[in-house]
């Protein structure tokens, strides 16, 4: 199938990044203009996308049955290809990432301060989590990889908050720290495999899911272990999961809303996505070995992060916190290696992306207009905006899993599927739910309920940009509460197959 | 073996190099103290000329001349267009650089043509006299590039130091070729290599391997014979840091491999080199490596002057190159190979970006950088890309290069090296990062415009566009690579 859309949807943005610099000075709009339509013809592709997937194709370690496929040489003295596909485990991803940048630019209409540069780095921004979500090529991967890290350095150093500096180069320092092993196993694994067709060492991803390309050296177990923790720290960073989290609180206050927004929505879903799309199929062996070590970092992730977030007083910090508590409902999931237990995983990697969004957008709507993020500060906003405390409320519901909503169906195929394989562990997270409602609950009551703070009497209602910022988002945690099935479908026949290739390889 | 006669069509670069040297010291006595362009620009012509022709000779094939002194190969060939780019782009820096602009301009190229003269011989050199006689050639002419600004105490206070240093270096490493003379009653160093691999006393061996890898590691600046090179590197005019940092230590690096490789080391099948029982100095320029690369690091860390700090990192890169030169294989001649061509856009670039501050801001203190973001867009952009590529982040350049290097490592077996070399990339980051920060992060001190000259921007370019470039398609030039590090010695 002769299809460029992945690399349409990936090098879009980049274009407009190009174009970005040849709009003189002074003409803001159309900077943002120009960012929006090239940050909006990746949602209509992201569309066209959806609806020509094929469900019934698993992916994940078979050429074959990867869709909308682009493999060309490029570098051929190393063996470096341009490949990309997509299957069911990058589709939900590569369509979060189209509409939450879309979404992330009408959102940040109101930077006022170096317009061009901000916009130029978030498509760049763009092309480097598209990438990342099709490549197939373990070195083009770690290209994109590494190219998001620029951006987000400077969008965060320039355009965040008091802190900014520290919460950049923090930022920048940990993710470099994560991948430059992550590059030194890629290496390994390069000069350890062979493409069976050609025997010459090769990037390909799917060939090092192939076992019997692996070599003596890499078919020792300890080494295994080794290459996979080395991989699984780069990519812990990024989730993160405890104990490599310390950035992510810094990094999420200080960013500006959208970028937070790109933050929580994408980012993070690169660690989870690079452990199932990587280092599940091309270690199987040592995935089974470190499935209960994963499930226990994940019970600390989901307990950890809610205790954290009920203790913030900063409305943001509780929100990232309250990532950091939700990424851990990921891990169990992938941990439990179930079909429900994954379905869950990946859902819940969908359903935290829109519903965090929101709630990043939500606080940077209040923080526009009373300039601080203090739980405490407010009191009784419910009466002065209605219409914000009807989406604040509608996010904050979705994010503590309340039945019909979509992060409630997430987290209950999660705790169905683990149960089964690790019942104590699930048992003690189940607390992890009670701590999440407490401090969703408590949070909103300190802010919308009360006595009105005569200081926030005349608050400005949410205007219509915001909404329309939230609304795609809100209509999808919706409809995906009580028909989950558009990702569901979309998600499983991949995962099925990824589960068993695991249980089944390497015995 | 061509003789004297034979051999003089095939050294025609360097007959230009001297000529262009000869008529400079004429014009000099001829003009006198007048202030004019065109010493910069002969040099540039004559060096260009020469890395042209170079490489028409240099892809002949491999032939010896004067009876052995010196060899034409593609490995030479290869180093001289980096010498020869490295001092094209010294000279223009020169020219657009206040600091050395306005003065005696005419010595000034006369020094750095015979550095690039020195250079040129001193990769093809086959012969421990021949060796020494480059080495010094390139060494006296840049004391006194480094002491060029006399009027400046830095500057005098690191050509002097780089004098009595590079001095005592010399000397050790002299002694060190009396003793493989002694050993073998040859000067040639294929004719030595040949000896030795047929048994000669270890111990002799030994010392004379540590004194010569003194002298050498003194030319590359590798940890701890390193302590010269910020002091000079500071006092020097920025254009002679970034040609010192760059030319020199690629010239450097042409000798050792040349030279350790041929006397040291043995060609066996497959594009590898046996080591010799007794002198086991890979494991010893291991631990150099992962040694001078975290000193360089971490000392750069503290460093408030950006030359003092880009003197640290290059450093830190000569570490990395050296991860290449342990590996006794193709493959680590080719990542060095490889490494410097990247390394030769990046860090002339980042000096040009600090010669092109000073000249507005007088000043390479990272504090007054701050604001050039908005001061300055244009040379802001470029010095990111110039320092990203050497941290090592793609789609840059300096990322290609250390994948290579990392490659060749890991492919050797040397992990632990591998992950002090990546650790170190992530330290670099911290520094290299700094400098952007204050440029891009922090608030200018005056929002006045830095005015930046049509030429500046043109030349800033011409060095950003490899410098990205190579990040994204490189294969043309890690196959020259690859074929000038497999015809070595061959």
């Amino acid at each position: 199938m002769e299809s460029h859309i992945l690399t349409l949807m990936t090098f879009i943005p980049l274009l407009g990044a190009f174009f970005i610099l040849f709009v003189p000075k002074g003409k803001d709009n159309v900077v943002k203009i120009i960012a929006a339509v090239f940050t909006f013809i990746p949602v209509i592709l992201a569309v066209k996308l959806f609806f020509a997937f094929d469900r019934t194709l698993p992916g994940v370690t078979d050429f074959g049955t990867f869709q909308f496929i682009e493999k060309y040489p490029w570098i051929k003295a190393f063996n470096i290809e341009y490949f990309m596909g997509v299957d069911g485990i990058s589709v939900p991803m590569v369509l979060l990432t189209a509409l939450l940048s879309f979404l992330a630019v009408v959102g940040s209409w109101n930077i006022d301060k170096q317009v061009k540069g901000y916009f130029a780095l978030f498509l760049l921004l763009e092309t480097g989590m598209m990438g990342v979500f099709c490549a197939l090529d373990f070195f083009l991967f770690y290209v994109f990889w590494e190219v998001m890290l620029l951006p987000m350095y400077f969008l965060i150093g320039i355009w965040g908050g008091p802190r900014r500096e520290y919460a950049a180069i923090k930022f920048f320092l940990y993710t470099l720290l994560g991948s430059v092993l992550m590059l030194l196993v890629i290496l390994a694994l390069y000069f350890n495999t062979t493409d069976p067709e050609t025997g010459r060492h090769t990037f390909n991803m799917l060939h090092y899911m192939n076992q019997s390309t692996h070599n003596a050296w890499l078919r020792q177990f300890d080494i295994r272990v080794i290459l996979f923790i080395a991989l699984f720290i780069g990519f812990a960073i990024k989730v993160p999961i405890f104990p490599f989290h310390t950035w992510l609180p810094d990094a999420h206050v200080e960013a500006p809303t959208a970028i937070s927004v790109i933050l929580a929505g994408v980012l993070l879903k690169m660690g989870t996505y690079g452990i199932l799309r990587i280092s599940y199929p091309i270690f199987p062996d040592v995935t089974r070995w470190f499935a209960i070590p994963l499930a226990i970092l994940g019970v600390i992730n989901i307990l950890y992060g809610a205790l954290c977030a009920m203790a913030q007083s900063d409305l943001k910090k509780l929100v990232a916190y309250s990532s950091i508590s939700h990424m851990g409902y990921v891990c169990l999931g992938m941990a439990a290696m179930t079909p429900a237990g994954i379905n869950g995983a990946v859902f819940q990697m969908f359903n935290h992306g829109t519903i965090t969004a929101m709630l990043f957008f939500l606080v940077g709507v209040v923080y526009d207009r009373a300039h601080h993020r203090e739980i405490d500060g407010f009191g009784g906003l419910g009466a002065v905006v209605p219409v914000y405390t009807a989406f604040v409320s509608l996010a904050f519901f979705a994010s503590l899993g309340l039945p019909g909503l979509s992060g409630f169906i997430s987290e209950a195929l999660v705790f169905i599927g683990s149960f089964p394989v690790f019942q104590t562990m699930v048992i003690i997270a189940t607390a992890g739910i009670v701590f999440t409602a407490a401090y969703h609950l408590w949070a909103l009551q300190r802010i919308f309920l009360g006595p009105v703070n005569p200081k926030y009497v005349d608050l400005p209602e949410i205007n219509a940009r915001e909404i329309f910022c939230l609304t795609p988002l809100a209509i999808i945690v919706m409809i995906l509460g009580v028909y989950p099935m558009p990702v569901l479908k979309m998600i499983n026949t991949s995962l099925l197959h990824l589960i068993d290739f695991v249980k089944n390889t390497l015995v | 073996m061509l003789d004297n006669v034979q051999s003089v069509k095939f050294f025609l670069p360097e007959l230009i190099l001297t000529g262009a040297i000869l008529v400079l010291i004429v014009y000099h006595v001829v003009t006198g103290k007048k202030k004019s362009l065109f010493a910069g620009y002969l040099t540039v012509v004559s060096v260009g000329a020469a890395m042209l022709i170079a490489g028409g000779i240099g892809s002949g094939g491999a032939r010896d001349l004067f009876f052995g002194m010196v060899r034409i190969d593609e490995f030479s060939t290869f180093f001289k267009v980096i010498f020869s780019l490295a001092t094209i782009f010294a000279a223009f820096m020169s020219i657009a650089s206040s600091e050395v602009n306005g003065r005696r301009q005419t010595e000034y190229y006369v020094f750095l043509l015979s550095v690039t003269l020195g250079m040129y011989l001193l990769a093809s050199a086959t012969d421990l006299v021949m060796v020494y006689l480059s080495l010094e050639l390139v060494s006296i002419p840049s004391y006194l590039l480094a002491g060029y600004l006399k009027r400046a105490d830095d500057s005098v206070e690191g050509a002097v130091k780089y004098v009595v240093y590079g001095a005592t270096a010399s000397g050790i490493m002299i002694y060190g070729f009396s003793l493989l003379y002694g050993l073998t009653g040859t000067t040639s160093v294929a004719e030595i290599g040949r000896i030795v691999a047929s048994g000669v006393s270890p111990l002799t061996l030994t010392v004379a391997f540590i004194l010569v890898g003194v002298g050498f590691g003194y030319k590359i600046a590798a940890v701890p014979f390193h302590m010269w090179s910020p002091d000079v590197y500071e006092g020097a005019p920025t254009p002679v840091t970034a040609f010192l940092s760059v030319g020199p230590k690629a010239a450097g690096f042409a000798v050792l491999i040349r030279f350790f490789y041929a006397v040291f080391a043995q060609r066996v099948e497959g594009g590898q080199w046996a080591l010799f029982e007794g002198v086991d100095w890979v494991t010893v320029f291991a631990v150099l490596s992962a040694v001078t690369m975290t000193v360089g690091n971490l000392v750069a860390i503290v460093q408030r002057n950006v030359k003092r700090l880009l003197a640290y990192s290059s450093i830190a890169h000569a570490g990395y190159m050296l991860m290449g030169f342990v590996l006794l294989n193709v493959e680590g001649l080719r990542a060095i190979l490889f490494y410097l061509v990247v390394y030769l856009f990046m860090n002339t670039g980042a000096f040009l970006v600090v010669v092109l501050i000073a000249n507005q801001i007088g000043s390479e203190d990272i504090e007054d950088y701050s604001g050039m973001g908005i001061r300055s867009p244009f040379l802001s952009v470029c010095m990111g890309i110039f320092l990203f590529a050497l941290t090592g982040i793609p789609p840059f350049s300096g990322f290609i290069g250390k994948v290579y290097l990392f490659a060749g490592v890991i492919h050797s077996g040397l992990y632990w090296l591998a992950v002090i070399g990546v650790l170190n990339s992530v330290v670099s980051l911290y520094y290299y990062a700094r400098i952007l920060k204050v440029m891009f992060l922090e608030k200018p001190k005056s929002e006045e415009e830095l005015p930046v000259g049509i030429y500046a921007k043109a030349f800033l370019a011409v060095l950003a566009f490899p410098t990205l470039l190579l990040g994204i398609y490189w294969e043309p030039i890690i196959r020259a690579a690859e074929a000038s590090a497999r015809l070595l010695g061959g």
